[in-house]
């Protein structure tokens, strides 16, 4: 690899100042796989103590939205991993097609996740002052909807980060004249898009498959 | 002198686990002073000889591993047996006998509300007879409290939304410390009081001496007919709903398929979040919470009374 | 009197660059400054500044103890003092400490390195804790927390008043910046190392601060949710941990100690390094069996993460849960041991230098030992009952963080000061400060281990009559550590405009930074180091014949 990014003063060449980088963005993903752990062992525990609320609480969740959702953000893995190669063989307008692709899935699922969250509010789920449920103990049930709107709303904050990361890739893309010096970039982001997609394959059946009946 | 050094830096031994802790207390003093003391000496003595000018043999290397292994494995040896010794006498701790008596303790901010079982009260004091094994069965109106006797050597938390169990038999008459060990807001340091253990004599008199009304178990019964328990549990009761006789201690089928042994904590939770578990049987589910209608004290009241209720599987099906 | 070592690379050629403290000298250049040196100090200056906050904290704790009924301040304030003590000395203080200031400056030299991997991200760590730091000084101004450092629910989801959720805010964002400055050195390591320093060529100091990092990495984001957990709770009333509305309380616990253990280890380790490299220093020795004491820093942050339950053993937790964590306790201390011996048998025919740096260090290895021993009495199921939640506790930690950490981070700075500043501190003066350091320290906490076996509980602003002679004798020594800790403070300011010139190694010591400028230029080395020689290539023999050799030349001749 000739030219690629300028070599930063601390680094002796450019592999040196790859590898790190790389290594770097694995860390940061272990980071976030605890604490997104956390929550999750919060969710488990609740899930064993109080099975049949949760499993009833569940079932208001938006299956269809929830499986739409998911397809969604498995293509994008997919048009990333195109971006990934489209960077590495330095095609420019493929780089900021498949850039785009992924970033629209992307927004594709919060706008999905936004009209399913508006039809729960509605429905009197979130865990506020209006929250109302009449099938089983609503203190047990405004659990699972509270550890249902933060664990997906963390999520979807993280989709968002990598939304506005692949936006600013793309035009980076645009207007770069030397493409070699984002190749890394873009296979980082990868990573963290490979991450967040990965976190939603473990939410998805977590909270809506899971002993559903409707 | 070693009175001297008994009240100066031993507190007093009144219960009879208080031994037995002891004797691991000092065991492990003996242990790690002469560990403390080895180090320090060795660490002392090789500054002094190997100090920069003095006329002692250097080397720059030494074989390691041999040391390595003894200085690993013979304190993992001792520890695995300290381990063993200090989780026997905590197991013990653990288990009351069968014979105790169970007094009921509930922690408030910042007081602590006592019931005997002959239905008498304390606030911040407990009188107990000696050589009697006690049960303090305790739970928490509202933060985490503790409930620490020094002199016994025991301490537990009080913790809202579950019940605790502390046990001991006082040897030795006096007056003890409580305090409360577990930082629950502003009066945390005054939420102490008194154990006073007294001997027979004496304790039958403090008995006496007193207008008391019911006893627990009395109380339970008054507060099962007055807040329309026996409506539905009690043997006339029309209504559907899960038989109490003889329940207290035996296993209960739940409709998640679960098997529950129902002790303080399930009866507490089935009287105050009904909708937890529910008995395999009753779908319909109507028995209303009584959250904010019964004290905790009543609702020990109200255990104590289902656990001495009869040991027939009678009432309605 | 200085003896002979051979460092770990050719020493570096006469460098003509202005060294790192003049090269730029606007304040922008400091506040957007990428360099770690640099980055370094503004940590150190931070940090000096949050201790002193945290030590008048201790202080007005230490003179309301003075009487039984607590009479200086009230108990809402009381109780606010050692939530404030609490959180400063552990986030804003302690874990830190070494890290950031030693770590950050001396680690990319360790390694033969120009600078951190992520230079940028290094710099918006430090940015993350003063923010963090600021909304944490902004709770304390604005009228305080008085949930205990440990934030127990309900009291601190339910039932506290206070500036909760912006103490918790501002540990929040602190804690990125840990994790930020853990990944940082994570990389480092692993990518940056110089030619020929292999993983077993490493200074000990690198293994720990390693092993730290990961802890710092993988600890800190469970922090991170169990307080956001903890203020959604108060914001909005939902029941996680009130059981009042179906939570459980015991799940906060269980989450919250699952970083503070690891914690703790965070608030250790590196103070552990610091002392294997002095303790090589100053025994002209290699530390002994330097593969127990590496791979022991990475036992210990591993097996630090599976015995949080220690915190909880009369919490109701199960007694089987009880039982696990009492052994895998046990098991954790075994590595501290192994250091502990290691370090001993280092001094074992050594030639003995005594520096400053190095009393530090002997205080260290005597008050880390008892500190650790006191931690098998806790780790033993049937006298924790008794001792939790006591004074002995509070002696327990104290001896290992303020004993140990905070003695070896005071070490560290005085062996690093030359290079840091090119200029060294008054060294009699050094001295003295140590010993009232150490004696103050043991008068302070000594007595308190006592008070905790006789039973007096912790977080108590007034208590019973019978334990105030100890507590008297604990402030007493408070007040003598006090003035140690100010003296450093007033003789390292004084040196950098009076202090001797240094030079670029007044230790005669092995490590590559040793082989560059006091003060080092803006990029550290001229050359790329290379490494060929083991870490630690002291040799006592030598260094006594060249001694004894000197001294001869020194003496006058005349007739025996």
């Amino acid at each position: 690899m000739s030219a690629e990014s300028p070599v930063a003063h601390q680094f002796e060449d450019a592999t040196q100042q790859r590898e790190a980088a790389t290594l770097g963005m694995w860390v940061f993903l272990a980071t976030e796989v605890l604490f997104f752990g956390a929550m999750f062992l919060g969710y488990t525990v609740y899930r064993l103590k109080y099975p049949e609320v949760f499993r009833l609480a569940s079932e208001h969740t938006i299956i269809v939205i929830g499986t739409i959702n998911t397809g969604i953000l498995l293509l994008s893995s997919f048009t990333m991993v195109l971006a990934v190669r489209a960077a590495e063989y330095k095609r420019r307008l493929a780089l900021i097609t498949f850039l785009c692709i992924t970033a629209l899935f992307g927004i594709a699922f919060l706008v999905l996740k936004g009209f399913e969250y508006t039809q729960e509010i509605h429905e009197g789920l979130f865990p506020g002052s209006h929250f109302q449920f009449t099938e089983a103990d609503p203190y047990t049930a405004r659990m699972f909807f509270y550890l249902y709107f933060l664990m997906t709303g963390v999520h979807a904050l993280h989709v968002t980060i990598g939304v506005i990361m692949l936006g600013i890739f793309a035009l980076r893309a645009m207007l770069t004249l030397k493409l070699e010096r984002l190749s890394t970039a873009v296979d980082l982001l990868g990573l963290y898009w490979h991450f967040v997609d990965i976190v939603w394959v473990f939410l998805f059946p977590l909270i809506y498959l899971v002993d559903r009946h409707s | 002198m070693t009175a001297l050094l008994a009240v100066w830096f031993l507190p007093p031994r009144a219960s009879d686990i208080a031994r037995e802790v002891d004797a691991l207390f000092y065991g492990l003093l003996v242990l790690c002073g002469i560990i403390a003391i080895g180090v320090c000496a060795a660490v002392v003595l090789f500054c002094l000889r190997y100090r920069q000018g003095s006329n002692a043999t250097r080397q720059a290397e030494q074989k390691t591993i041999p040391l390595e292994i003894t200085w690993s494995v013979i304190p993992l040896v001792i520890f695995i047996g300290i381990f063993i010794w200090a989780g026997a006498v905590y197991f013990h701790m653990s288990k009351p006998p069968d014979n105790a008596t169970e007094v009921h303790v509930v922690g408030k901010q910042w007081m602590w509300k006592i019931q005997h079982p002959n239905g008498r009260r304390e606030i911040n004091e407990i009188h107990l007879l000696v050589n009697h094994p006690v049960k303090l069965l305790m739970t928490s109106q509202d933060v985490i409290h503790d409930v620490f006797v020094p002199a016994f050597r025991t301490k537990q938390d009080v913790v809202p939304g579950r019940y605790t169990i502390e046990w001991f038999t006082p040897i030795k008459t006096g007056d003890y410390h409580l305090f409360c060990a577990e930082y629950c807001g502003d009066g945390h340091s005054r939420m102490g009081g008194w154990v006073h253990v007294l001997a027979p004599d004496a304790y039958a008199k403090w008995l006496a001496d007193t207008s008391t009304t019911e006893t627990v178990v009395a109380a339970g019964a008054r507060l099962f007919q007055a807040r329309g328990c026996a409506g539905c549990h009690g043997p006339n009761a029309t209504v559907h709903a899960p038989p109490l006789n003889g329940i207290f201690g035996h296993p209960v089928a739940l409709s998640t398929g679960k098997t529950v042994i129902a002790d303080e904590q399930y009866i507490h939770d089935s009287i105050l979040q009904p909708k937890k578990d529910i008995v395999a049987g009753y779908p319909d589910n109507l028995m209303p919470t009584y959250q904010g209608q019964l004290g905790e004290e009543e609702v020990m009241e109200l255990i104590g009374y289902i656990k001495a209720l009869g040991s027939t599987s009678g009432g309605v099906p | 009197m200085n003896a002979i070592a051979t460092p770990q690379a050719a020493p570096q050629p006469p460098i003509h660059e202005p060294n790192y403290l003049v090269v730029e000298n606007t304040v922008r250049s400091w506040l957007l400054t990428t360099d770690h040196k640099r980055i370094g100090i503004l940590y150190m200056i931070s940090i000096t500044l949050f201790f002193l906050v945290g030590g008048a904290a201790a202080t007005l704790m230490r003179l309301n103890l003075l009487t039984p009924q607590g009479a200086l301040v009230t108990s809402t304030t009381y109780n606010k003092l050692f939530t404030i003590h609490g959180v400063i000395m552990v986030w804003f203080f302690l874990i830190p400490s070494v890290p950031t200031v030693i770590g950050n400056f001396v680690l990319p030299m360790m390694l033969g390195a120009r600078d951190v991997a992520f230079p940028r991200l290094n710099l918006a760590s430090w940015y993350l804790f003063v923010g963090g730091g600021a909304f944490a000084l902004w709770a304390i101004i604005a009228g305080g927390v008085d949930t205990g450092w440990t934030f127990y629910t309900p009291y601190s989801s339910t039932y506290a008043n206070g500036h909760v959720i912006a103490m918790a805010t501002g540990i929040f964002i602190a804690g990125f910046g840990s994790i930020a400055t853990g990944l940082n050195f994570i990389v480092t390591v692993h990518k940056m190392r110089a030619p020929g320093l292999t993983w077993h060529k490493l200074p000990l100091f690198v293994w720990s601060m390693y092993s730290t990092s990961v802890i710092l990495v993988l600890a800190t984001p469970v922090l991170a949710i169990t307080l956001v957990l903890m203020a959604l709770e108060r914001a909005f009333g939902i029941g996680i941990f009130d059981p009042a509305i179906g939570g459980d309380p015991l799940l906060f616990q269980h989450l919250f100690w699952f970083y503070s253990h690891p914690a703790v280890y965070i608030m250790i380790l590196p103070g552990m390094g610091v002392v294997s490299e002095i303790i090589a220093c100053f025994s002209r020795k290699a530390v002994f069996g330097y593969y127990f004491v590496a791979y022991s820093s990475v036992a210990i942050a591993v097996l630090g993460f599976v015995v949080w339950g220690h915190h909880m053993f009369v919490s109701s937790q199960s007694i089987y849960a009880g039982m696990v964590f009492s052994i895998l306790s046990f098991l954790v201390s075994i590595p501290s041991a192994i250091k502990v011996f290691n370090w001993t048998a280092t001094l074992y025919r050594g030639s003995i230098w005594f520096q400053t740096p190095f009393l530090y260090v002997l205080g260290f290895i005597g008050l880390f030992t008892i500190g650790g021993l006191t931690g098998l009495f806790l780790a033993a199921l049937a006298v924790d009952v008794h001792l939790t939640d006591t004074y002995f506790v509070i002696a327990h930690f104290h001896y290992i963080m303020v004993g140990g950490m905070v003695m070896a981070y005071l070490g560290g700075l005085h062996y690093w000061w030359p290079k840091i500043s090119g200029r060294m501190y008054p060294e009699l003066l050094a001295k003295l400060s140590a010993l009232f350091i150490f004696a103050g320290f043991n008068l302070t906490f000594f007595p308190q281990f006592i008070l905790g076996y006789l039973g007096m509980p912790r977080r108590y602003h007034a208590y019973a009559p019978e334990f105030q002679v100890l507590n008297v004798l604990s402030t007493a020594g408070a007040s003598i550590l006090a003035i140690g800790y100010f003296l450093p403070l007033a003789y390292f300011l004084w040196s950098l405009r009076y202090g001797k010139v240094a030079g670029r190694n007044p230790w005669n010591a092995t490590g590559l930074e040793w082989t560059t400028d006091s003060p080092p230029p803006k990029h550290n080395f001229a050359v790329v180091p290379v490494v060929t020689e083991p870490p630690y290539a002291y040799d006592p023999v030598a260094a006594e014949e060249a001694l004894a050799a000197e001294r001869k030349q020194r003496e006058p001749a005349y007739v025996r």
